[in-house]
């Protein structure tokens, strides 16, 4: 059975899946479906949802269309998602893979900065960040990614930590490889497995947190985001509830798909090994 | 009356199309005596332990009658059955004191208070040889060697009296030393209960100096039954025979010679 | 005790590492903000060049880099954490203020998501596989996907605008004069929602876990060799498999401590408690820097204690801890 044919078998899987596969489409085909800029206004401000079926889900404070905002909405969640979980992955299999490595003064200096990093609560380090730099995405990405990095540092060393005692390295090291280059070239690409393991948690942990940062009103400005519909809504809370509830439905059906499909790929794997 | 267990006709796979890790087996249990079961790794004498004792892993498929003529109503573990396990690690809670794991036993089928239940443990783990038993029943299993461990396994094993006691490969996971310890001490232990024992292992050496009758095992079936010393100095099957050749005491012949090195 | 105090020492040696870390390292990060807290001041309340070259110097902002972190440094040796330039008190008066408040909606908030979670979690894992395993396996990854601030805001909706159930905002009714007992009542009140929205997601994750270690406990020998002994199932299921399940939870306790702290932040603004999340927010807000610094260092300094007890109390649980050390 190929990989992907036993990954769809199972059912969290296969459900998790389906949600990713609709909240791509929904980011990819935002520009075609809605054209122009999803921030303009579309029609009278407050219309509630299902009146106007070219405003399926009626309009926001501003007169703004809330399908169109939702649908570019998902763009930004995405790109954050996967581009502070692709940064966090580099910089800790990195730092992780050259403390394991390495060892002695350099290991504990390495773990010492990790802890701090873990110590600050990773949402204040970003709100200062943030706050400090300016809002945009890149900074919104590199803001989560300062400390979403500590968890796959931490993995990776200790599979280097067991990687480096094994015969292949001692005999990379007989060669004469540059112990740089063994730690890169022999030792990263076999302590990755474990370190990507960890990628869905932490897309989803990013996903959330920009979402975070866009409430309280540091995120990109110029960018539609569901954190940003959440806090317009919540200016007319008592007369348009729907306008909050409904782009937090989106964060939770994605975030639920993320999760799902993060464990049916564990799940998956361990029916290869005829676990369950 | 006069039989403790009878098994008759039975055949038991660890999965439903599995293959059969028992097969056929027909087996009476005497009050009193002590009966080993020898045989290699897969001839299913753990498996039989299991089936007796009614601790096959759930998916096992199980055939055949096992009857208890000499028990009033069905057996429970613990009460009617003790059973002592091949890893003495694996038997104890890591987070628990040694004496309140024995404690437990005796409370859960004695109807002791928890104060005399610790206080009959106390006694247990004197009676199993454990030095200072009063402040060794405080003390956690990763605090105790090995021997120790199991000590205290036969401890909460005996401790509701059962008519049974059942020991898988009891002393496989020890030193040698101390496996003629433990086997000391089950002799003993069965001689002053009054209890039945099933002593199940690999070795017919050590079974032998422990055992009234012996079964030998093969591939999951019974091969031969009878009294001890019959079946040491006289072995009617050839399996038999391989089986106790194959054990190598001190007094064997060496197998090279000593007077010449080869060249 | 000696196991406790063996590792104790440990930790604090490398806590002391640790923080200098935070602190040199955060004092860096804040130095990097282009304009600092004077123009703030003087964006916020206007003045001439003389007024700012004034205050840069009485604040001490006109000095290099290293002296200044020297000098923070030595202020924090004096437990000084400086001025804050959007309330114009003391740091530390402001932070000492606002920190009994988030103390009080975390503790709350771990309270109710471990205790319930364990609970649930026992439930769930004393029959695997069971309907209500399943039903509470899904349930709780579908409670993890939530976030915190946008349930407080369905929450709201529902239990203070629609069902007047709760207030609004705020952690206790003004100017009530209340005290005592009526006081507490009346804050828990208020803390009600927001304990709810912050617990929730934990309360998921322990759950999970317990389940999850549950079904890995079950599975040992240690709990065959119990059953083999006739011990009654629900002996087996509280004292044996939860009471070994729950170590790993001890352990995360510790480790979510930071997060939560970061989820108190949003949870104060939505519902107007006063505590250090807030005033981390404001702070931010008002480019206040020195506040926003000290918030920081408080919280590193929180994060450390918290797991110093969690640790503490994970070795008065698992009598393996250090054992070896200690020579036991």
């Amino acid at each position: 059975m190929s990989r992907l044919a036993r990954f769809l078998s199972v059912p969290e899987a296969a459900s998790g899946t389906l949600i990713l596969a609709l909240l791509a489409a929904m980011a990819l085909l935002a520009p075609v479906l809605f054209p122009g800029d999803p921030m303009r206004i579309a029609g009278p401000a407050l219309l509630p949802p299902f009146q106007d079926w070219s405003l399926p889900l009626g309009t926001d404070r501003l007169g703004r269309d809330v399908l169109a905002e939702l649908f570019h909405g998902a763009r930004t969640s995405l790109a954050v998602g996967l581009a502070a979980a692709a940064a966090s992955l580099a910089i800790g299999a990195l730092v992780g893979t050259l403390a394991g490595f390495a060892g002695g003064l350099a290991d504990e200096a390495l773990m010492r900065v990790t802890d701090a990093f873990q110590t600050v609560p990773g949402f204040l380090l970003a709100l200062a960040f943030v706050s400090i730099v300016g809002p945009s995405l890149g900074v919104v990405v590199a803001a989560i990614a300062l400390s979403a990095w500590t968890g796959p540092a931490r993995v990776a060393r200790a599979e280097v930590l067991s990687i480096r005692e094994r015969d292949y390295v001692a005999a990379a090291r007989v060669v004469g490889m540059h112990p740089v280059e063994i730690a890169l070239r022999e030792v990263l690409p076999n302590a990755l497995p474990p370190v990507l393991a960890l990628s869905s948690v932490i897309v989803a942990g990013a996903i959330l947190t920009e979402a975070a940062l866009s409430f309280l009103g540091l995120g990109d400005p110029n960018r539609v985001t569901w954190g940003g519909m959440i806090a317009e809504g919540r200016t007319v809370l008592r007369s348009a509830p729907f306008l909050s509830v409904v782009p937090g439905i989106a964060l939770v059906l994605t975030v639920l798909g993320i999760y799902l499909a993060g464990e049916g790929a564990v799940e998956s794997s361990a029916v290869r090994k005829g676990l369950s | 009356m006069s039989v403790l267990a009878s098994v008759r006709d039975l055949a038991v796979a660890y999965r439903r199309d599995g293959p059969l890790a028992l097969q056929g087996i027909d087996l009476d249990i005497m009050p009193g005596e002590r009966l080993a079961i020898i045989g290699e790794s897969g001839s299913g004498k753990s498996t039989l332990a299991l089936a007796i004792a009614g601790l096959l892993p759930a998916g096992a498929v199980q055939e055949g009658r096992i009857g208890w003529p000499g028990l009033a109503r069905a057996p429970l573990g613990g009460r009617d059955i003790g059973f002592v396990f091949q890893d003495p690690a694996g038997s104890l809670d890591p987070v628990m004191p040694v004496g309140r794991q024995v404690a437990e036993v005796a409370r859960a089928h004695l109807g002791l208070s928890w104060r005399q239940a610790q206080e009959r443990a106390r006694e247990l783990l004197a009676r199993v040889r454990l030095p200072e038993p009063d402040a060794i029943r405080h003390a956690f299993p990763h605090q105790l060697s090995g021997g120790q461990k199991q000590r205290v396994a036969i401890a909460a094993a005996i401790a509701a009296r059962p008519k049974l006691l059942i020991a898988d490969e009891a002393t496989s996971a020890l030193d040698t030393i101390v496996q003629a310890e433990i086997v000391a001490l089950i002799r003993q232990l069965v001689a002053e209960d009054g209890m039945t024992l099933l002593f199940i292992s690999h070795d017919i050496a050590l079974a032998s100096e422990l055992a009234d009758r012996i079964a030998v095992f093969r591939a999951g079936r019974i091969v031969e039954i009878g009294a001890t010393a019959a079946i040491v100095t006289r072995p009617a099957q050839a399996y038999t025979r391989a089986l106790l050749d194959a054990h190598i005491g001190l007094d064997a012949a060496p197998l090279f010679s000593s007077e010449r090195p080869h060249a | 005790m000696t196991r406790a105090l063996v590792l104790l020492r440990r930790r604090l040696v490398g806590s002391v590492f640790v923080l200098a870390i935070v602190v040199v390292g955060t004092f860096l990060l804040l130095e990097s903000a282009p304009g600092d807290a004077v123009d703030a001041y003087i964006a916020a309340t206007g003045g001439d060049a003389g007024l700012v070259e004034a205050l840069r110097q009485r604040w001490g902002l006109d000095q290099s880099e290293l002296t200044r972190l020297a000098n923070y440094l030595w202020a924090l040796a004096h437990l000084d954490l400086g001025q804050s330039v959007a309330f114009s008190r003391p740091i530390r008066d402001v932070i000492l203020e606002r920190l009994p408040n988030t103390l009080l909606l975390m503790g709350s908030a771990t309270a109710l998501s471990f205790g319930l979670g364990s609970a649930l979690g026992i439930y769930a894992g004393s029959r695997p596989g069971s309907f209500r395993d399943r039903f509470l396996s899904i349930g709780s990854l579908a409670l993890y996907a939530v976030p915190g601030f946008w349930l407080g805001l369905v929450l709201t909706v529902l239990f203070s605008v629609k069902w007047r159930w709760f207030p609004i905002a705020g952690i206790e009714t003004v100017a009530s004069g209340r005290t005592g007992f009526a006081r507490a009542a009346d804050i828990a009140w208020h803390l009600a929602l927001p304990v709810a929205s912050l617990g929730v997601i934990y309360l998921a994750l322990y759950l999970r876990m317990m389940r999850a270690g549950m079904a890995e406990i079950w599975r040992m020998d240690f709990i065959r060799a119990a059953r083999a002994r006739g011990i009654a199932r629900r002996r087996i299921v509280l004292a044996h498999v939860a009471r070994n399940a729950l170590l790993p939870l001890v352990t995360m306790l510790g480790l979510q401590s930071a997060q939560m702290l970061g989820g108190s932040v949003v949870i104060e603004s939505v519902f107007s408690v006063p505590g250090l999340g807030r005033l981390a927010q404001e702070a931010v807000a008002q480019r206040d820097t020195p506040l926003l610094l000290g918030i920081i260092l408080i919280s590193a300094v929180l994060v450390i204690v918290i797991n110093l007890l969690v640790d503490i109390a994970y070795a008065a649980l698992d009598p393996r801890v250090g054992a070896s050390e200690a020579g036991a």
